[in-house]
């Protein structure tokens, strides 16, 4: 608990005004006696506590690395050649580099996250007191379980979050320490670390979110949230435009402040790039969604913003640049960030205006919040009449620009997807923008080509342009951030879910470093909506989900309820919401399965591993955040699937599914270790393909916990699957069916001569009370 | 650095232990062909590439014609195969066969031992980089081949940057010299 407290407790004193029995005097916070729940074993635990749960899960899922970089070039012994088996000056190993840098990535995003929750906290603090109570979701008694599971805190106010991002930041600082030259050395308990590192940023996020629902009003777990809208037609250009890109709310509601107070909705556009526009439709859905981060760069170089608002993570950090391209100003709102500009913070409103309205300063930083809001509005207005007629894409004739062209396939080297940005050129120098125009849905607007084009050609703008109509008419309905998954659904659905009933829970997250454009995330998530999988999604991917619309002109948001259930398409909200998909899983443990919860991590996380089929897709994972979040999953035991850039973080985490002993765990009924199949199969998974990830995560729902009619479902969406896409039945089903009755029933024939073919016989792979861990078997043989 | 060891991605620079190029098709071929047990790993870009034979899948089947060449589909790819009626190639994850063959006690897809050398070929760049930028560091033993039409620096041995006709006539010698032994 917090240092900072004192707490003096005396049985009895005599004074002379008399004589005092039981005397409790608290100077500081109020220690918290009134959850009834014993404290469990592991609070707030250290680098190392939970250790052995990790080396459990890495024995199974084995490391294999893909070095990015085969040097180390961290110290000054460097740079060291660590290919093959040579080590570095200091002894490390390739497998050692590679292992630290997954733990330095997932550091830096739970640090990035924790940050994050710490700003909002103090000024949420200054703004509410410290005494504001938590209430972030209807229906429910278990409002923050990472916080509960973690740190054995029951947060009831903004006071109580102190505690918790205090031990994640003394955490992250440990780990980070663990990363110097002659520290940690093996790579396995570097893996541990990352996970640790995972497990921390799960708490930063729920503590990020709750006091963000709790304060500013966001929805409280409504299965009905509002709908808001998205894209770029959602936006009149020709209006006063604020863009506001990043994830830190608080600058863009003091915005939405001033616009409301002022009546000024109708007038002046605000409109979001990335997760901090997910938490402005949660705070008030009138704000606009443009879209995610990939969008980033197209939008500004457009010229529709008039001004630009930046607060913290994902953002272009060259968007001064991009800025004067356009001729506007920016305020940067985060000493995260503050790009090299005056910090205006305390001068008058109106001399900043002015200062940002001439152009005398290109942009100013405005540490709080609370002055964003007018300068914002003021500036957005004045600058909005200054430019006159706002021509959008101007760029002059692209047939023109593509004549430059000298073929060089710079541009495409340059791209992360290999697009045929040169083909389209050539074909655009005679006036066919079709190829152009057929990029814009697939360009994930990293800018690098236009960095490599050595006639410094403005391709991502002439691919805008190219499909101009199309992309000033887009808009799509999305139904805004909900949080957390309420006590109530979960009692609802935890009994199928834990015995497989319902196929699975697929949780789509991630930024949106697609392969092959945005229409992969709304196809995966409409595949299992379809099979009545749970899907729940956040951030970027929550975004693109809504950007397919059917013949009948719906999307998934229109066609499927929002509620956590069978068929359900959830939308949680931004990045730091992604605490209620893995506390929906805690939540499963603890409310449907009454596992204790408090400082409880290693029961709860071998609950979730062996009777919860949930899977992480972040299709498009590009930062060092996804990493964390992702490392919060592995400690909990939760597969995650990434896309094909997702194999850039350098190390999967593999199963083995023809090595038996991996897959043996103890039944809880008498301690016998027993054989219970590859399930699930992979812990952390790049696929080279849409269909590969369709067909794994089918696979990868099963648990072995499911009951006969729970396995027989899933197994009966994982071969539909594989029979579509691999054009066969799946040559492993033997490890997976456990009696005939999983043999889904429509299938009987066909399966069981398979199985005869492979010398399978029942009751082989057991169906136990699964646990990995020997203390929680009940009786001994 | 020859214009035959420009990468297909500008940053996706290996080192300090690079690819050799082989200096014309027929080594390669030469190298291909006198392995005891050769496995040609095909990625999910093998539908886009044009070849003699139509697409990499084509070329791919028509390799196997030789008996010792096993091939093994990555991604979905293997839907392809047996659509063409090849019901012989096997399917693997790229990642887990990486694993599988950075592991010496790995017998092969048959369990009749570990491969000699493993070829290459369609892949998104970046992933056959990293694929082979593992195995050169935990599977030292293996010779691993690239036939993309760009370098590969992280494989042991690369046909390099070359024009796409030429690569195609590089193909083409490749598995004529497979189907002579088969």
């Amino acid at each position: 608990m917090s240092k900072k407290d004192l707490r003096l407790k005396i049985n009895e004193l005599s004074s002379s005004i008399g004589v005092f029995k039981g005397l409790d005097i608290q100077v500081g916070r109020i220690v918290d006696e009134e959850w009834e729940e014993p404290m469990g074993p592991t609070p707030m635990p250290g680098v190392s506590t939970l250790r052995d749960w990790d080396r459990k899960l890495l024995k199974r899922y084995k490391p294999f690395y893909m070095p990015f970089c085969d040097l180390c070039c961290l110290c000054t012994f460097g740079k060291c050649d660590l290919t093959g088996d040579k080590k570095g000056a200091c002894g490390l190993t390739m497998a050692g580099q590679q292992s630290r840098i997954v733990m330095l990535a997932c550091c830096i995003g739970a640090s990035t996250h924790a940050a994050h929750g710490r700003h909002m906290l103090e000024h949420l603090i200054e703004q509410y007191g410290r005494d504001y109570p938590l209430d972030v979701a209807l229906n429910t008694t278990v409002e923050a379980p990472h916080v509960r599971l973690v740190c054995g805190i029951k947060p009831r106010t903004l006071r109580d979050l102190e505690d918790a991002l205090d031990y994640v930041e003394t955490q992250i600082v440990q780990l980070v320490a663990a990363a110097h030259t002659g520290q940690e050395g093996d790579n396995i308990d570097f893996e541990s670390k990352a996970f640790h590192a995972g497990m921390l940023d799960h708490v930063a996020l729920e503590v990020a979110d709750i006091m963000q629902i709790a304060t500013l009003g966001f929805p409280k777990g409504d299965p009905e949230a509002p709908m808001a809208e998205v894209g770029y037609g959602t936006i009149d250009p020709q209006k006063p435009v604020i863009m506001c890109i990043g994830h830190n709310v608080l600058p863009s509601v003091d915005i939405i402040d001033y616009m409301m107070d002022n009546n000024l909705f109708g007038e002046v556009e605000v409109g979001g790039l990335c997760c901090t526009a997910h938490d402005m439709s949660r705070y008030n859905k009138r704000s606009k969604i443009v879209g995610p981060i990939s969008w980033q760069l197209k939008f500004i170089k457009a010229g529709i913003p008039d001004l630009i608002v930046v607060d913290e993570q994902c953002i272009r950090t060259d968007v001064m640049d991009h800025a004067k391209e356009i001729g506007v100003p920016v305020i940067a709102a985060s000493e995260k960030s503050c790009l090299g500009l005056p910090d205006r913070t305390h001068d008058p409103v109106n001399a900043i205006i002015d200062d940002l309205v001439s152009g005398r300063e290109p942009g100013v930083l405005l540490i709080e919040p609370d002055k964003v809001g007018e300068v914002a509005v003021k500036t957005a207005i004045e600058v909005r009449k200054r430019r006159g007629e706002k021509k959008l894409f101007n760029i002059g004739e692209i047939s023109e620009l593509a004549a430059k062209c000298r073929a060089c396939m710079e541009c495409v080297r340059a791209c992360p997807n290999t697009l045929p940005v040169m083909d389209a050129m050539t074909a655009a120098k005679e006036g066919d923008y079709s190829l152009l125009a057929g990029l814009n849905d697939l360009c994930v607007g990293c800018g690098r080509c236009e960095s490599a084009c050595p006639v410094d050609l403005p391709v991502i703008n002439m691919i805008a342009k190219a499909s101009e109509d199309n992309l000033l008419t887009e808009k799509y309905a999305i139904r805004v951030g909900r949080g957390a998954i309420q006590d109530v659904e979960i009692r609802e659905v935890g009994s199928p879910i834990v015995f497989g009933e319902i196929p699975g829970v697929v949780a789509l997250v991630g930024c949106a470093n697609y392969p092959a454009g945005y229409g992969d995330v709304a196809a995966i998530a409409e595949e299992f909506l379809k099979r009545r999988f749970i899907v729940v999604t956040s951030g970027c991917s929550a975004m693109n989900i809504a950007m397919t619309k059917d013949e009948d002109g719906l999307n998934l948001y229109e066609k499927y309820p929002g509620n956590f259930d069978a068929g359900g398409l959830v939308n949680v909200g931004s990045c730091v919401a992604n605490a209620h998909i893995t506390g929906a899983a805690i939540k499963i443990a603890n409310i449907f399965a009454k596992r204790p919860l408090r400082a409880n991590y290693e029961e709860i996380a071998d609950y979730i591993h062996n009777r919860v089929g949930a899977v992480g897709i972040a299709w498009g994972a590009m930062s060092q955040k996804a990493a964390a979040i992702a490392a919060g999953c592995w400690r909990l035991g939760i597969p995650v699937i990434v896309g094909p850039h997702g194999s850039k973080y350098r190390r999967m985490l593999l199963g083995d599914k023809t090595n038996e002993d991996d897959w043996k765990i103890y039944n809880a009924r008498d301690g016998e270790k027993v054989y219970v199949g590859p399930v699930p199969e992979h812990l952390f998974y790049a696929a080279e393909t849409l269909e590969e990830a369709l067909v794994l995560t089918a696979k990868l729902a099963m648990r072995p916990n499911d009951t006969n009619k729970g396995r027989a479902v899933k197994l009966s969406h994982y071969i539909d699957l594989h029979k579509k896409h691999y054009g066969a039945m799946p040559d492993d089903l033997h490890l997976f069916v456990r009696r005939a009755q999983d043999v889904p029933f429509t299938m009987k024939d066909e399966i069981m001569k398979i199985l005869e073919a492979k010398g399978w016989e029942e009751d082989r792979i057991a169906s136990p009370d699964p646990t990995l861990l020997d203390r929680m078997v009940r009786r001994r043989g | 650095m020859s214009a035959k060891m420009k990468t297909g991605q500008t940053a996706e620079i290996a080192g300090p232990k690079k690819a050799n190029i082989f200096p014309n098709a027929d080594v390669a071929a030469a190298m291909i062909g006198k392995a005891k047990r050769p496995l040609l790993v095909v990625g999910s870009v093998s539908t886009k590439l044009e070849t003699n034979d139509g697409d990499f899948v084509d070329t791919a089947i028509r390799a196997m014609k030789n008996k010792k060449v096993s091939v093994v589909a990555t991604g979905h790819l293997v839907g392809e195969f047996r659509s063409r009626g090849v019901d012989n190639a096997y399917s693997m994850s790229i990642f887990v066969l990486g694993k599988y063959l950075s592991d010496p006690a790995w017998k092969g897809f048959d369990g009749n031992g570990p491969y000699d050398v493993v070829v290459f070929a369609a892949f998104p760049y970046y992933m056959e980089w990293l694929v082979e930028s593992g195995l050169k560091s935990f599977a030292t033993g293996l010779r691993t081949v690239s036939l993309e039409r760009s370098y590969q620096p992280n494989a042991q041995w690369s046909l390099g940057w070359m024009p796409e006709p030429d690569w195609r006539d590089a193909l083409e010698k490749i598995v004529s010299r497979l189907e002579e032994e088969k």
